[in-house]
């Protein structure tokens, strides 16, 4: 019988939850590493018992994780993020001038065909690779080279590279996302960086339509069409069909189009899910109702679906990266709360139900289909 | 040998209990030291790029606060001795 392991960082640690493919059982492991953040866990296509987990903390910096057995044991492996070459500077909040200064992986990308192969996302943004387990990583540094790189200004949460996209087909091509520069392509493996905003508007940057400097909160593609891209940005859903060269807005009939998390249907690529969240200055859901929209359509049209989900009186948030879904039949839906709820719905989302209630706040979930 | 007392998550990253001891005689040996000895504990103590002290880190021993220190300036005597450990202790937090 097929497995889903269900791997979700918190604010004070790690946990794994695994069922079988009915989804109704849980086992509920951890927590891994408590009492640090962990922003992101996340297997390994090539190898599933290779797990991947960023662990940090205020006091003690940034440490990576790997284990070798599906989660079980852990063991640190190389923390060493040094920018390369000439580190120059960014901009700060306040326009000023601020030299990159490495801070915590945010989000880890493994290699779908090689286990010793991932990426890694972090602040201040940057994308790294390590090719060798994790003992050592290397900045893909074109990207923030980037001719507009010393513009580049932190959103709220900080500059982060937040977003990894692997082509499912094309090692070379490379979608990655950061708050607040925007969306970028590298179509030779990481030597060169394309910013890809085209058709974005933001109002909250001076020029609501310029090459950078948007607030992309998320990408989601599925892989039996790779040049369809959805974004859940700052405001705004956005969907393009030509590999982010362009951009047109799908927000149709959401009830906000703010929000942070966005995913597609593991097997129709037409069917996109977002968790739309009251706006930038109230990080909570409208109406105190927690409601994942589903659209059918590619976006435009969304239909949301609440049963089993909090209708009164709920104000979580649902964080960019803590939105996944599994590859068994019927789709499982999956999406952790910055209140310690996890929900699964195991049927594309028509029924939810909390797998765990009382975790910390959640940072990030992800899934792994076991056969 | 030096006497070094971690906190609990460093203890946890480097998998010791209790103190663990160092061939050391001044704050800048007992890092290499600690992180030759547990390379899990490599880049927690002090930023890898910069070589700097964590902010919310502080090294203690005879009631003194040694953070501030030059971290070539020999240790005190009590620690040299062994009567004393050096203490890496994560600020407060939390308020």
């Amino acid at each position: 019988m097929a497995a889903v392991r269900v791997l979700v960082g918190t604010k004070k640690g790690a946990f794994v939850l695994t069922s079988d493919e009915r989804r109704r059982d849980w086992t509920v492991e951890g927590p891994h590493f408590g009492g640090w953040e962990i922003y992101h866990v996340k297997g390994s296509p090539a190898d599933p018992d290779r797990i991947w987990a960023s662990q940090s903390g205020g006091w003690f910096g940034q440490v990576m994780q790997r284990s070798d057995d599906g989660g079980r044991s852990w063991n640190p492996v190389g923390n060493d993020f040094a920018y390369a070459g000439d580190v120059g500077t960014h901009q700060d909040f306040d326009g000023t001038p601020k030299p990159w200064a490495f801070t915590r992986v945010w989000h880890i990308e493994p290699s779908r065909t090689d286990r010793d192969t991932a990426y890694a996302g972090v602040e201040d943004a940057a994308m790294f690779k390590t090719t060798d387990g994790g003992v050592t990583w290397k900045e893909l540094a074109g990207l923030r080279g980037h001719g507009s790189g010393p513009s580049w200004q932190p959103g709220a949460g900080g500059l982060c590279l937040h977003t990894i996209l692997l082509h499912p087909t094309d090692e070379q091509r490379i979608f990655a996302a950061i708050s607040a520069a925007g969306a970028f392509r590298t179509d030779d493996g990481g030597h060169t960086w394309l910013p890809i905003n085209k058709g974005l508007m933001s109002g909250e940057i001076p020029h609501q339509e310029a090459e950078v400097g948007h607030c992309v909160h998320k990408l989601a593609l599925h892989p039996d069409r790779p040049d369809t891209l959805y974004m859940q940005k700052h405001w705004d859903v956005m969907r393009s069909q030509d590999a982010g060269a362009s951009w047109h807005e799908v927000s149709g009939d959401l009830p906000t189009d703010f929000g942070f998390a966005i995913d597609v249907h593991a097997h129709e690529p037409e069917t996109v899910y977002v968790v739309p969240i009251t706006s930038d200055y109230f990080h909570v859901p409208p109406d105190g109702k927690l409601r994942v929209y589903r659209s059918r359509t590619g976006g435009g049209e969304w239909q949301p679906l609440t049963k089993g989900l909090p209708q009164e009186h709920c104000y979580v948030n649902v964080l960019r990266d803590a939105m996944a879904v599994d590859r068994l039949d019927g789709c499982g839906v999956y999406f952790g709360t910055t209140g310690g709820q996890v929900y699964c719905s195991p049927d594309g989302g028509d029924n939810w139900e909390a797998i765990v209630h009382d975790l910390p706040a959640v940072l990030s979930v992800e899934v792994q289909t076991l056969p | 040998m030096t006497r070094v007392v971690l906190p609990y998550h460093l203890r946890s990253l480097a998998r010791v209990r209790g103190e663990v001891t160092v061939e050391a005689t001044t704050l800048l040996g007992v890092l290499d030291a600690l992180e030759e000895q547990h390379p899990a504990l490599r880049g927690t103590m002090r930023d890898p790029a910069s070589g700097r002290r964590r902010p919310f880190v502080r090294f203690y021993a005879c009631q003194q606060d040694l953070s501030h220190d030059s971290p070539d300036a020999p240790l005190p005597d009590a620690v040299l001795r062994g009567d004393e450990p050096v203490l890496v202790v994560g600020a407060m937090a939390g308020g």
